[in-house]
């Protein structure tokens, strides 16, 4: 079974559709990257795998998206209980204003994951540890969270998604805001986490898509075009319009 | 950077290229035994071989694409990848000559012994060694290496002349033998042909570590 699968998916924002009959499937413990042109529906897609186009006053769905076979819009669904399992990164860096181990601490708590102190303490360290951040902060753990740099600041927040464990990782444009080093070292961090979980990410940088993931789905106006192996995207994709995309005859 | 996700890759691409490097030269001292010795079932096998040879040009020649594909190397990976590509083809047809001598063999093994092999084994001797140590070369990536491998040609050529002076005379004093000379002659031009394909990779080894094209090129070959 696969981890989240999605079929006849529509979406709108009031009367405009911005999603046109997606359907696919993603197995558990697979980087799938989503690429196209800036408003072919990729970030509008990645939020309805979580719900967080419920947000949205005028959103509205169609359509099933399954996550362990449960469907996810049935009105019973508990949506942060939903969230918790399907965590978020965003394009911006974004911690809480407080300190390192509080933003980290904050989901375990509100979640009552932890059992006393001590499990509170070693929950934030393994998820700062898992998110290649702990050997950087370890000694300035109660100092604010916006005395790091830009990098270590979405490591945070990644640390911060991993705390509550969740099963799959959505990640819009983690990197967009990065030098090319801090890239770098989410790109590898990305890869290992793969071990542990399911991995959705977005991204406009198509040569991230090729580097990090294992299938690459090509969106464009608000349909999916193609998805494929990346190793096949990016030598012989099956769709013109693909081909088109990625050697940047448009785009 | 401690580990980038693409050095995985290149350490792999590095495994598969010395891999079919090794086999290959196998299959050069296997096909010159079976000439020297007279041993035809090593030839067969020599030959049957190339298969296996063959599919490693190409999974090497899918993993250098998908490389390029996916990970956008640059600067010296970009060389790196390039020249594995590059030398794979090279080694290929280095196995397709050792392929063609113990061709030979088969034929020559069926007649009567000419001569003794003297300078032939020496002149495979020589490519055997040439081959060695330039992907030894390769792997430390050592230039100076490369250039000093690339002189050794030389001595390779010298032996095929006087092989060839001597199969032509052979062929002149006693018309009889011009078979058999004749096989031994290709046999001669494969081992030739072979230093020059070393020389390749050792010219390959240098635009890897110095970034330079020395190929037709003398005076940087020498530098």
């Amino acid at each position: 079974m696969s981890k989240i699968s999605v079929s006849d998916l529509n979406f709108f924002y009031g009367k405009a559709q911005a999603l046109h009959d997606i359907s696919i499937d993603i197995q558990e413990r697979e980087i799938i990257a989503f690429i196209g042109p800036s408003g072919c529906g990729k970030s509008t897609f990645i939020r309805t795998l979580n719900r967080m186009n419920d947000t949205i006053p005028i959103a509205r769905v169609e359509g099933k998206v399954t996550i362990d076979g449960k469907n996810i819009y049935e009105p019973n669904t508990d949506v942060v209980s939903l969230r918790r399992k399907v965590g978020m990164v965003f394009q911006k860096s974004n911690p809480f204003p407080k300190s390192i181990f509080e933003n980290v601490a904050y989901g375990i708590r509100i979640n009552g994951i932890h059992k006393n102190k001590a499990d509170l303490n070693e929950r934030v360290e393994k998820a700062l540890n898992d998110a290649a951040l702990l050997g950087e902060v370890k000694d300035r753990m109660n100092t604010s969270a916006f005395g790091l740099s830009g990098g270590q600041q979405q490591r945070l927040c990644i640390a911060r998604a991993l705390a509550v464990q969740p099963e799959v990782i959505l990640m819009d444009e983690p990197a967009s805001a990065l030098d090319p080093i801090a890239t770098q070292k989410i790109e590898e961090l990305v890869v290992e986490l793969k071990k542990q979980y399911t991995i959705v990410i977005v991204t406009h940088n198509m040569q991230q898509a090729a580097r990090v993931s294992d299938r690459t789905a090509f969106f464009m106006l608000g349909k999916l075009v193609e998805v494929n192996p990346t190793q096949k995207m990016f030598t012989n994709p099956n769709e013109k319009l693909t081909e088109d995309y990625i050697t940047g005859r448009f785009g | 950077m401690e580990h980038r996700i693409i050095d995985q890759q290149l350490d792999l691409l590095r495994d598969k290229l010395l891999l079919l490097g090794g086999t290959t030269e196998a299959a050069l001292e296997r096909a010159m035994r079976s000439l020297t010795a007279r041993d035809s079932d090593l030839a067969r096998e020599v030959l049957e071989g190339d298969k296996i040879i063959d599919q490693m040009e190409l999974e090497i020649d899918r993993f250098s694409v998908e490389i390029l594909a996916l990970q956008q190397p640059a600067a010296h990976d970009l060389r790196f990848v390039i020249s594995v590509a590059k030398i794979t083809p090279i080694l290929e047809r280095i196995a397709d000559h050792a392929g063609s001598i113990a061709e030979a063999a088969l034929i020559l093994n069926d007649e009567p012994e000419l001569k003794k092999y003297i300078d032939l084994p020496l002149m495979a001797d020589n490519a055997a060694e040439m081959l060695r140590t330039a992907l030894d070369a390769f792997t430390s990536e050592d230039a100076a290496a490369s250039r000093r491998i690339i002189e050794q040609d030389k001595i390779i050529d010298k032996c095929y002349h006087r092989v060839f002076d001597e199969l032509i005379t052979m062929m002149i004093d006693n018309p009889a033998t011009t078979a058999s000379a004749a096989h031994l002659l290709f046999v001669a031009k494969h081992l030739e042909r072979i230093g020059d394909y070393v020389k390749d990779i050792c010219e390959l080894n240098v635009y890897l570590t110095e970034a330079a094209f020395i190929k037709h090129s003398p005076k940087l070959e020498a530098a």
